[in-house]
C-alpha cells in the first residue's frame, strides 16, 4: 500500500503493507530511530509521536491509517541542529539518564506545552503519565518541563 | 562555576588564569546531546548489509528431558539456519563464576525458558514463523519451584542437598547474648523476585569476521562478553571484539545475562557467516532473564531494656534459581550487609543460595543488599514497638560510627557518614513533629503515616574481589590536544563518561571540554571491571585519577626539562613556571607525541593501605569504605481500598563526594523510585515455573503519577581514597524505601508487614488478622 | 508462506455494510487499534483480513437530542473527556474516560471499541450499563437498536452478528434528581487495568433513593448491573444501617475471581466499601 505523508515537515511517500505499524514504518523505511519499542503494548509511550496535533503510541497505529496526517517526532523538534527549549531544559536539568524513554518524554511534553504553555507539576505529571522511566524517578523530567515551560512563555 | 584564582610560587596571583573545577559542578554531559535528538544509536537502530534476524526457542517445561525435536516439513527449512549446541566450537558453558550454565541444553531442561535452539532468518516475522514450525517433545519431571521445596530435598537437582553456597558470618558469642538480653525478638520477612524492566530489552547484533568475530550490543560489561565469547569460539583475545551500544537501562539485568544474548547472536553469525540482531520482544525479556534474588530471612535478636543490641542471630535463604550464576556474590553482599548499619558484639550470621528449576536469578541494583535492608530495618521497627521504644532512638543507640566494629570485624576508619545523613533526613522532613501528630485514633478513611529507615552500602566488590581484579584504566594525551580516557566502564544512564571527563579534567589541569573518553570497544580500551557493585567511580574513578596524574607527571617531566624549569605546574590548560605561562597543554601534546610518540598511560587499583580480607573466615574488611543513608517516608492509606500511596519521600545519602550532583542526585532518585516498587508494586505471579504476567500491563513499575515527591539530600563525609573524596552511589537508593514505606505502613495503620511489595490485597489481609480493634499497643506511640 | 494481513478502507458506510455481508466472519474491524493492535503485536490474533473505519466520520459525533445523547462509535475518550455536553450531563463517563490507560491511549481508543471488545474490565462499560444506554446497530440488513444491558452473553462473546458493526450509543442525560458516580481500583494511578470499576447512577428526592443502577466491570465475566443490591436500596430511605445492608449485599452478590491482578476477597470487599463510600456522598 502506498502512503503519502508529511514527516516533521518533509512530504513522504512509502510502500508498505497495510498493518504494519507506524512505528515500524518509521524506524524501517524512514529510518527516523527515534520512537522507541519498549513493550509493544501501548504502556511505555516510548514509541509516543504526534500525529495531526494528538500524542499517540506508534506502535498501536497501523500504516494503512497515516494517509495524509502530519507527523511530529523527536527528530522534528531542533532545527539546524540547535537543541529547542524543551531539548535544551532536559539537558540541563539532567532529566535523560539512559536516554531511552526521552523521545516520547519529549514528545508527550511537546504535546502539552502546546496545548497548556504554563501547565502546574501536577498537568506535568498527567502528560507523561503514559511515559515510563526507570532511570530518573521522574523528578527531573518534571523539573526540565517546568522549566521549559517558564522559559517559552 | 566555582573557580579558584592560581597562585605561583612566588605568591604573585595569575589573575588570567582562571581554572574552573569539573569535579563538583553539573557540567553538560559528554553523551547528553544524541539522547535529546533521536540521533542516539541503541542496538536495534543499528541496520546491518545482510544482517539476518535471530530468534531463540525456549522449554516450556521447568524440569525434564527433551525427549524429541520435530521439524515440520511442510516449512521449508532452507530459508532459515538453526543451530543448537552441537555447533559450539568451545565448550558448551557461559563462562562467569562456576561454569555450569549451558548456552544452549542438550537434552536436560533445568528451567522454563531454558534455551534450546537457534534460528536466524530473514526477518522477525521469518524467524518467527519458523518457530511455529518446530515441535518439542518433553519427559518432564517433578520440579521444586520455592525455597520451602529445595530445603525439603524431595527432589535433588543441583549437587548433593541442593545448595549452590552457604556462607557463616560469626562475631563474639550469640548464645552468651542472647543470656544477657533482657528481651528477645523474633522476625521472619519475606522478599519477591523484582524484575530490572530496563526500558529497552536485551539486543545484540553479532559480526563474522574472517578470524574475528565482534559483538555490539546493550550490556553493562564488555569484558564478560568477551570472556564468554572467547570460550565458546576457541578464539583469542585481539580475534574477540566486543563492543557496547548506548544502553537503555541495565540495573543489573544487563551484567551477567548479555554474555547469553551475545553468544546466541554470535553462534547464529558464525554458522550463517553473516550479521545476525537478536533482540528481545518485552514478554520473552521479562520471562527468561535474571531477577533479583527472593528469600526468606529471619531474625532473632537479643535486646538491653535501653535498647541496646547484644546479640543477633540471621538466617538468609536466597533462591537462586536454576544454576549457580551470580547466587554466590549476591548471597554474600546479602550476608555482609545483613546486620546492617548496626554495632552488636555478638552476631551470628547464617546464608544459603538454594537451587530451584526457575530461571536463574541474577544481578539487580543492590544485589542481596535491599533484601537484607527490608528485613534489618523491620526488625528494628518491631524491636522499637515490643519493647515500647522510639524507632529513632533505637537507630541512634546502635547505629555504627567512625571507630566501629561492624559484624565481619571491620573497623570503619574513614568517611562514616551515618550520623549525619540521619540527623539530615530527620530534620529536613520534620519526621519526629510529623509522627508526634499522626493521631492514636488515626481512623478516617485516609491515614497518614511517616516512617523512617536507615541503611549502608558497601562500595567496590566484596572483600578480595578488588585485589583480584586490579581494574585497569588509562588515560591517552593525544597529538591533537586532548585527553582521552581510556576504560572498559560503560555508561548506562549514571553518566559513566562525564565524571570520568571530570576526574581528568581536574587530576590534569586542563578543561573539560579537552577531555573526551574513548568507545567502550574491548579492542580499545583495557578490562576496568564490570559496571556494577557501586564501584565504577569509587574504584574506576580512582584508577583514572592515578593514570591521570601519571600523564600529569610525564609531561611535567617533559615541558621542565625543555624549558630548564624546576617547578612547573598544568593549571586551566597551561604549563606554568614562577608565574609565567610556558607553553599550553595542546602545543605540548603535539611536542610530545613528535618527539616520543603516543603518550598512553595505565594505572590499576589497590586497595587503600591496611585493607585486610580473608576468604576463608570470612572475616575482615568487606568493602574499603561503606556509604550510608537515611529514609523518611509520608505515606497515606486509603481504608476503603487499602492502597498505599507514597506521598513524600526525604532522603539523605552520604557518598563521599559528588562528582556531577544533578547526575548523583539522578541516581538517588531513580533507585528510590526503583524501591518503592519493590515495596508497594511489583511482583512476578508464577505458574508452575512459569512467569504468567511477563507484560508491561501487568508487571506494575510506578508511572509520574505514582512517584512520590522526593527531597534528596547528599552528604559528603570525603572518602580519602575515592576521587576526589567520592565512593558509591548507584545502589544505596535502593536499599531504604521499601523498609521506610512499610515503617510508614505500620504507623498508619498498625499493620505490621513482613513480606513486600504492601500490595491493597496483602494489607487488606494483614489488617484483617490484627488482633482486635486499634489499641496504642500496636503503636509505638509515646 | 507468511502473510501480511490486508486491510481496506471504505470510504463510506454503505461499503462497510457490503464488506461486512461479504466478509464479516473473516475480517476484523479496525478503529483506533489501542486493543486489536495489542493482540496482533502479540500474535494472538489470528485475523488476515482488516476493515479500517478511522476515516469514517459518520460515525462520530456526539449530538444532542434533548433527553438523550447519542454518541458515535469512533467518538474517542479525550473527545467525551473534552465535550461540555457529556461533562454536564454524563459526568460519569468523563471520569471513566479519564481513567483509561494514559493520553495516549484515550486519542486513539474509542468507546465502540470498548464496548466491543467485550472486556469485562472495559473501563466505560459500567457507565453504560447504570445508564441503561441503548446502543445502535447497523447492518446491510438495517439499522436495530438493543439495550446495552443485554448486549453481553458470556465472557468476551456479544449478541453482535458477523455482518455488524456498532454505529453508536445513546444514553439518557442525568435528571435534575439524578447524580452519576465512577469508581476505579487500578493497579496503579495510570495504565492501569481495573481491579474492581463500579458506576452509580442514582435518583432521589430527600433521603429517599427513587432510582438506581449500580454498575460493575472485573467482578463478573461482563459487565453487571448489581439487582439485588438495586432492589434493596430502590425506594428505601438512606441511613448508616442501609449502607452496610447495602456494603453486604453487593458484596455476596458477586461472584468475582482471583486472577493476576487481584483476589476474589480483596474484589469482594472493595466492591462493599466502594458503594458504601459513593452511598455515604448522598447523605
Amino acid at each position: 500500500m502506498k502512503i503519502t505523508f508529511q514527516v516533521n515537515g518533509v512530504d513522504r511517500e512509502i510502500d508498505a503493507p497495510p498493518m504494519k505499524r507506524l512505528l515500524d514504518v518509521l524506524r524501517e523505511d524512514l529510518r527516523l530511530t527515534g520512537a522507541k519499542e519498549g513493550c509493544g503494548e501501548g504502556e511505555c509511550g516510548a514509541c509516543s509521536v504526534i500525529i495531526d496535533g494528538e500524542v499517540i503510541n506508534s506502535c498501536l497505529a497501523p500504516i494503512c491509517q497515516m494517509q495524509g496526517v502530519k507527523l511530529l517526532t523527536v527528530e522534528g523538534l531542533s532545527r539546524d541542529g540547535r537543541l529547542d527549549p524543551l531539548q535544551q531544559a532536559f539537558l540541563e536539568c539532567g532529566a535523560a539518564q539512559c536516554g531511552i524513554c526521552t523521545p516520547g518524554m519529549l514528545i508527550s511534553a511537546r504535546y502539552l506545552l502546546d496545548a497548556n504553555p504554563r501547565p502546574t507539576r501536577d498537568e506535568i505529571k498527567e502528560a507523561i503519565a503514559g511515559n515510563l522511566c526507570r532511570c530518573t524517578g521522574y523528578v527531573k523530567i518534571i523539573d526540565a518541563i517546568d522549566r521549559a515551560a517558564s522559559t517559552i512563555a | 562555576m566555582k573557580s579558584i584564582l592560581s597562585v605561583s610560587s612566588c605568591g604573585f596571583v595569575d589573575d588570567f588564569l582562571r581554572i574552573e573545577m569539573a569535579v563538583g559542578q553539573n557540567v553538560l554531559r559528554k553523551e547528553g546531546f544524541e539522547k535529546l535528538t533521536g540521533a542516539a544509536r541503541y542496538v536495534d537502530d543499528i541496520a546491518l548489509e545482510g544482517m539476518l534476524f535471530g530468534k531463540t526457542i525456549r522449554s516450556r517445561i521447568p524440569r525434564g528431558r527433551i525427549k524429541a525435536i520435530t521439524f515440520d516439513p511442510d516449512y521449508d527449512w532452507s530459508r532459515v539456519v538453526i543451530a543448537d549446541y552441537r555447533d559450539i566450537p568451545g565448550e558448551n558453558y557461559v563462562a562467569l563464576i562456576e561454569n555450569d550454565q549451558p548456552l544452549l541444553a542438550e537434552t536436560e531442561i533445568r528451567h522454563c525458558e531454558e534455551p534450546i535452539l537457534l534460528i536466524a532468518a530473514e526477518s522477525k516475522h521469518e524467524a518467527e514463523f519458523a518457530a511455529r514450525h518446530i515441535g518439542i517433545e518433553y519427559e518432564e519431571s517433578h520440579p521444586l519451584l520455592t525455597i520451602e521445596e529445595a530445603l525439603n530435598r524431595d527432589e535433588i537437582i543441583y549437587g548433593s542437598d541442593n545448595i549452590f553456597k552457604s556462607f557463616l558470618i560469626a562475631r563474639g558469642d550469640v548464645d552468651e547474648g542472647f543470656k544477657q538480653a533482657d528481651h528477645i525478638v523474633t522476625g521472619e520477612y519475606r522478599v519477591p523476585h523484582q524484575e530490572q524492566l530496563y526500558i529497552e530489552t536485551q539486543g545484540m547484533i553479532a559480526i563474522p569476521g574472517k578470524d574475528s568475530l565482534t559483538v555490539m550490543g546493550s550490556m553493562q560489561c564488555p569484558y564478560y562478553v568477551h570472556k564468554a565469547i572467547k570460550q565458546l569460539f576457541k578464539l583469542s583475545d585481539e580475534q574477540t571484539i566486543v563492543i557496547q551500544t548506548t544502553t537503555g537501562g541495565g540495573f543489573g539485568g544487563k551484567e551477567e545475562y548479555p554474555s547469553m544474548i551475545a553468544a546466541h547472536a554470535a553462534l547464529l553469525a558464525h554458522k550463517a557467516q553473516r550479521p545476525v540482531k537478536m533482540i528481545y520482544d518485552r514478554a520473552e525479556d521479562i520471562a527468561a532473564t535474571p531477577k533479583r534474588h527472593p528469600g526468606v530471612i529471619r531474625h532473632r535478636t537479643g535486646v538491653m531494656s535501653d535498647g541496646r543490641l547484644v546479640a543477633s542471630e540471621i538466617d538468609i535463604v536466597f533462591d537462586g534459581g536454576a544454576y549457580a550464576t551470580l547466587s554466590s556474590v549476591v548471597l554474600s553482599r546479602g550476608a555482609i550487609h545483613a546486620q546492617g548499619p548496626y554495632r552488636c558484639d555478638n552476631v551470628r550470621i547464617t546464608a544459603r543460595a538454594v537451587a530451584t528449576n526457575t530461571p536463574p536469578n541474577g544481578a539487580f541494583r543492590g544485589f542481596g543488599a535491599p533484601q537484607v535492608a527490608f528485613a534489618y530495618e523491620m526488625q528494628m521497627e518491631k524491636i522499637a514497638a515490643e519493647l515500647r521504644l522510639d524507632p529513632l532512638d533505637l537507630r541512634r543507640a546502635n547505629m555504627l560510627r567512625e571507630g566501629d566494629i561492624t559484624a565481619t570485624g571491620q573497623r570503619l576508619n574513614w568517611s562514616v557518614g551515618s550520623e549525619d545523613v540521619l540527623n539530615a533526613a530527620v530534620e529536613r522532613s520534620g519526621f519526629v513533629g510529623k509522627r508526634r501528630a499522626i493521631s492514636p485514633n488515626n481512623n478516617g478513611s485516609k491515614r497518614r503515616g511517616i516512617g523512617l529507615s536507615f541503611f549502608f552500602h558497601g562500595a567496590g566488590f566484596t572483600g578480595s574481589g578488588e585485589a583480584k581484579m586490579k581494574a585497569q584504566a588509562g588515560v591517552e594525551i593525544t597529538p591533537e590536544g586532548r585527553a582521552r580516557v581510556l576504560s572498559g566502564s560503560t555508561e548506562i544512564g549514571q553518566g559513566t563518561r562525564t565524571i570520568f571527563c571530570q576526574i581528568v579534567a581536574d587530576e590534569l589541569g586542563v578543561n573539560y571540554d579537552d577531555v573526551e573518553i574513548e568507545e567502550p570497544d574491548t579492542s580499545r580500551v583495557p578490562d576496568s571491571g564490570p559496571t556494577v557493585a557501586s564501584r565504577t567511580c569509587m574504584v574506576v574513578g580512582r584508577v583514572v585519577q592515578l593514570a591521570a596524574r601519571d600523564a600529569k607527571e610525564k609531561l611535567i617531566r617533559f615541558v621542565a626539562e625543555r624549558f630548564g624549569e624546576a617547578d612547573v605546574k598544568l593549571i586551566a590548560g597551561w604549563f606554568t613556571a614562577r608565574g609565567k605561562r610556558l607553553a599550553s597543554f595542546g602545543e605540548t601534546a603535539r611536542e610530545y607525541a613528535n618527539l616520543h610518540g603516543d603518550l598512553r598511560v595505565y594505572a590499576c587499583y589497590a586497595n587503600p593501605p591496611g585493607v585486610e580480607w580473608d576468604d576463608d573466615t570470612y572475616t575482615g574488611d568487606a568493602y574499603p569504605v561503606f556509604s550510608y543513608g537515611a529514609e523518611v517516608a509520608e505515606v497515606e492509606v486509603d481504608m476503603d481500598t487499602y492502597e498505599v500511596t507514597a506521598l513524600k519521600i526525604t532522603t539523605a545519602q552520604d557518598i563521599g563526594r559528588a562528582i556531577h550532583p544533578t547526575l548523583a542526585a539522578g541516581q538517588i532518585e531513580g533507585g528510590t523510585l526503583q524501591a518503592v516498587g519493590y515495596g508497594l508494586f511489583e511482583e512476578l505471579v508464577w505458574e508452575r515455573g512459569r512467569i504468567v504476567n511477563n507484560r508491561l500491563t501487568n508487571y506494575i513499575i510506578p508511572t509520574s503519577l505514582d512517584a512520590p515527591e522526593m527531597e534528596t539530600i547528599i552528604v559528603e563525609k570525603e572518602y580519602p581514597h575515592g576521587p576526589f573524596g567520592a565512593k558509591g552511589v548507584g545502589e544505596l537508593p535502593m536499599d531504604g524505601a521499601a523498609p521506610a514505606i512499610a515503617s510508614a505502613v505500620f504507623n498508619a495503620t498498625g499493620a505490621f508487614m513482613t513480606e513486600i511489595p504492601i500490595t491493597p490485597e496483602r494489607l487488606l489481609k494483614a489488617l484483617e488478622n490484627m488482633p482486635a480493634p486499634q489499641s496504642v499497643d500496636n503503636h509505638d506511640q509515646q | 508462506m507468511i502473510y501480511d494481513p490486508t486491510a481496506v478502507t471504505p470510504s463510506n458506510l454503505g461499503e462497510v455494510y457490503e464488506l461486512l455481508a461479504e466478509r464479516g466472519r473473516r475480517a476484523k474491524i479496525i478503529a483506533g487499534g489501542t486493543d486489536l493492535m495489542v493482540a496482533l503485536n502479540a500474535g494472538s490474533l489470528d485475523a488476515k483480513e482488516f476493515i479500517d473505519i478511522w476515516p469514517l466520520n459518520e460515525l462520530r459525533g456526539i449530538d444532542d437530542e434533548g433527553a438523550t445523547i447519542r454518541i458515535g462509535a469512533l467518538t474517542t475518550y479525550t473527545q467525551l473527556i473534552k465535550s461540555p455536553l457529556i461533562q454536564l450531563s454524563v459526568p460519569a463517563l468523563v471520569e471513566a474516560s479519564r481513567t483509561v490507560g494514559a493520553i495516549q491511549i484515550q486519542n486513539r481508543g474509542t468507546i465502540g471499541g470498548n464496548i466491543v471488545n467485550a472486556s469485562p474490565a472495559g473501563d466505560s462499560l459500567p457507565v453504560l450499563a447504570a445508564f441503561d444506554a441503548e446502543i445502535e446497530i447497523g447492518s446491510i440488513r438495517g439499522v436495530r437498536s438493543m439495550d446495552f444491558n443485554r448486549f453481553y452473553t458470556g465472557y468476551r462473546q456479544t449478541l453482535m452478528e458477523p455482518d455488524e458493526i456498532l454505529l453508536a450509543v445513546r444514553l439518557r442525560k442525568l435528571k435534575s434528581n439524578e447524580r452519576s458516580f465512577f469508581f476505579k481500583v487500578g493497579t496503579r494511578r495510570a495504565q492501569a487495568i481495573s481491579k474492581i470499576v463500579m458506576a452509580v447512577k442514582v435518583g432521589t428526592t430527600g433521603a429517599v433513593i427513587d432510582s438506581i443502577g449500580v454498575a460493575l466491570g472485573s467482578v463478573a465475566p461482563t459487565v453487571i448491573r448489581a439487582r439485588q443490591t438495586e432492589s434493596l436500596l430502590t425506594n428505601s430511605t438512606l441511613d448508616a444501617t442501609l449502607i452496610e445492608r447495602a456494603r453486604r449485599t453487593i458484596s455476596q452478590e458477586i461472584a468475582p475471581i482471583t486472577d493476576v491482578r487481584s483476589t476474589e476477597h480483596y474484589r469482594r470487599t472493595v466492591t462493599g466499601n466502594a458503594l458504601a463510600k459513593v452511598l455515604r456522598l448522598l447523605t
